[in-house]
């Protein structure tokens, strides 16, 4: 196991961040030491100092989506849960709750994203309804391919990924810590901020990581719901590879882990996963 | 807590039930428009049923070999099933005793979960990619170690494993290991304890992580993207279409690939249920012997 993780995963790792440092010209890299990847992806920074520059807009634009993404199915996935684990009360119901929130997980992400096409699109039936209620004379372009549709199918397709730890950890909480709550006349939203919210954050926690870590890298998502037209950090080191810029996307693939491992250090300051498993 | 409902389950359940209907509308939209009519476009109405999409799909129709890609996946797939249920659990085992590397072990098993599928794949690439032009510099004809079931194969792994990894731990902090002490007293050896009292009680989680190893693969795409070689696997040969097609081929494209994953689970959970349903009846087989 530690070798398939160690050529797998390790070693492309270091390869990673040493041809991030190497030289290129148009079609092939050359193994000398050069920071041009580098300073290649932030050309432009400093003349255009007031006004922020391509690649920084662009991170900021992945940082928006990650946190809108973030809070949306946080919330959701929150409230799914709790639901499951307070509300569910027979073992079988919540096993066949469960199972019927996992089964979209197992199946293709890029069919659940065309999946939206025909409801969002121009003449899709949002659109259609709306049209038909009155509500509305033009299609609404932002539908589809916009930042809204790249949100609404990442929460989509990743909310899963709150559920399943935050209900872990809800279905540990004792009970009968809610009902010492109920009985010391707590109302229901000062036993869930008080007792429930505390327990369950390790889950919350473990599930912010999972969609944080996936939405900064994700640039299928955001290439097919965006219409291939909305940058982000992802996308940038496809483009990058498409063009055979294997140094750049490399640079690129560094400053991203950069900031992935930055968000995943400060979030494991909270809990200890290894624990909570 | 009282035995009446409250206000707030109704509520509840209603945010449920729209999280059930959004998890699922839109992929049932889908599956009815890809028995759209000859005539039929992408979105609604419907003109016509009928099934010329799905033959459409079968016969190629000349976009792309969709039959070898659904092919490839479906190998690939179930290479990666098998490895990741042989090695996760030989790991969940390890792991039961701590081991020297077992911490840095577990760490780089999450690490590989939570790491953008991006740079793991750029990093397979260049990987093999270094690799080429090593072995090319000592041998003449060499033309790549890139491939489906060398760098595909590794890029898939490093995402299914940590799933197995992660359901073995989950597995064995619920068993209990008086069993084990229990066989090995009545003088098992180490192989028919695992053999006869582990492996039965833990089948139908290892049923599960065959669930996931196979679906995770039939659908992985992020990592797949790079790292494959010049071959597709299915969900890239969907990605590459959704910019290029405007009819509901893709539609039937995309129902074919979800019956294969619900027939997949189907089967898991149904192997799953008898098999515990086994577990019941024979739970006791106290005075019995060993079979």
């Amino acid at each position: 196991m530690m070798l398939i993780f160690a050529l797998f995963f390790l070693l492309p790792l270091v390869f990673v961040t040493i041809v991030s440092a190497w030289d290129y010209n148009e079609y092939e890299m050359i193994p000398a030491f050069s920071l041009r990847g580098y300073t290649d992806t932030f050309e432009g920074c400093i003349a255009d100092l007031p006004e922020l520059c391509t690649i920084l807009k662009t991170y900021l634009k992945t940082v928006k989506l990650c946190l809108l993404t973030w809070s949306l199915t946080l919330f959701i996935g929150f409230t799914v849960a709790y639901f499951l684990a307070f509300h569910v009360r027979s073992k079988t119901w919540q096993i066949v709750l469960t199972l019927l929130c996992t089964i979209p997980f197992w199946t293709s992400n890029v069919i659940r994203m065309i999946a939206w096409i025909p409801l969002l699109g121009r003449n899709g039936l949002v659109n259609k309804g709306l049209q038909g209620m009155g509500l509305i004379h033009q299609p609404l372009e932002w539908l589809l391919f916009s930042e809204f549709s790249v949100v609404l199918a990442l929460v989509h397709l990743f909310t899963f990924f709150m559920v399943v730890p935050i209900f872990n950890s809800m279905i540990r909480i004792d009970k009968r810590l809610i009902e010492a709550a109920y009985d010391a006349g707590a109302t229901g939203w000062q036993t869930l901020v008080n007792i429930i919210i505390p327990l369950a954050k390790p889950g919350i926690v473990i599930g912010s990581i999972f969609v944080i870590t996936i939405v900064m890298g994700d640039f299928v998502t955001i290439g097919v719901m965006g219409g291939q037209q909305i940058p982000s950090a992802g996308k940038i080191i496809e483009a990058r590879l498409n063009a055979l810029q294997f140094p750049a996307a490399a640079a690129n693939a560094v400053i991203l882990l950069g900031i992935t491992i930055l968000i995943i250090s400060s979030l494991t300051r909270i809990v200890d996963i290894r624990r909570e498993l | 807590m009282g035995d009446r409902r409250s206000k707030s389950f109704y509520f509840l359940g209603a945010f449920f039930i729209a999280y059930v209907l959004f998890l699922y509308g839109p992929m049932f939209a889908i599956y009815i428009l890809s028995f759209q009519g000859p005539d039929g476009g992408l979105t609604f109405p419907m003109n016509g049923v009928s099934l010329v999409w799905f033959g459409k799909v079968f016969s190629g129709g000349g976009i792309v070999d969709i039959g070898a890609a659904f092919k490839r996946s479906l190998k690939l797939g179930l290479v990666v099933m098998i490895l990741t249920v042989l090695i996760s659990v030989s790991a969940g085992m390890a792991f039961r005793k701590a081991f020297r590397g077992s911490t840095i072990l577990f760490y780089v098993a999450i690490a590989s979960l939570i790491m953008p599928s991006i740079i793991t794949s750029l990093g397979i690439a260049l990987e093999f990619r270094l690799l080429d032009d090593f072995i090319v510099k000592h041998s003449e004809g060499w033309t790549t170690a890139m491939g489906l079931f060398t760098s595909g194969l590794g890029a898939h792994l490093t995402w299914t494993l940590p799933f197995g990894l992660l359901i073995m731990f989950a597995i064995f902090n619920r068993f209990d290991g008086r069993l084990e002490e229990a066989a090995r007293d009545l003088g098992a050896t180490p192989w028919q304890t695992f053999r006869h009292v582990v492996l039965p009680i833990i089948l139908p989680s290892v049923v599960g992580i065959g669930l996931f190893g196979f679906t995770l693969s039939w659908d992985e795409l992020a990592r797949s993207s790079q790292a494959i070689g010049s071959v597709n696997t299915l969900p890239l040969e969907l990605q590459g279409l959704t910019t290029t097609v405007t009819k509901p081929d893709i539609y039937a494209l995309g129902s074919i690939t979800s019956a294969v994953s619900f027939l997949v689970i189907f089967l898991a959970l149904i192997v799953i249920l008898v098999l515990q349903a086994r577990q019941r009846r024979h739970g006791s087989d106290a005075g019995q012997g060993m079979v």
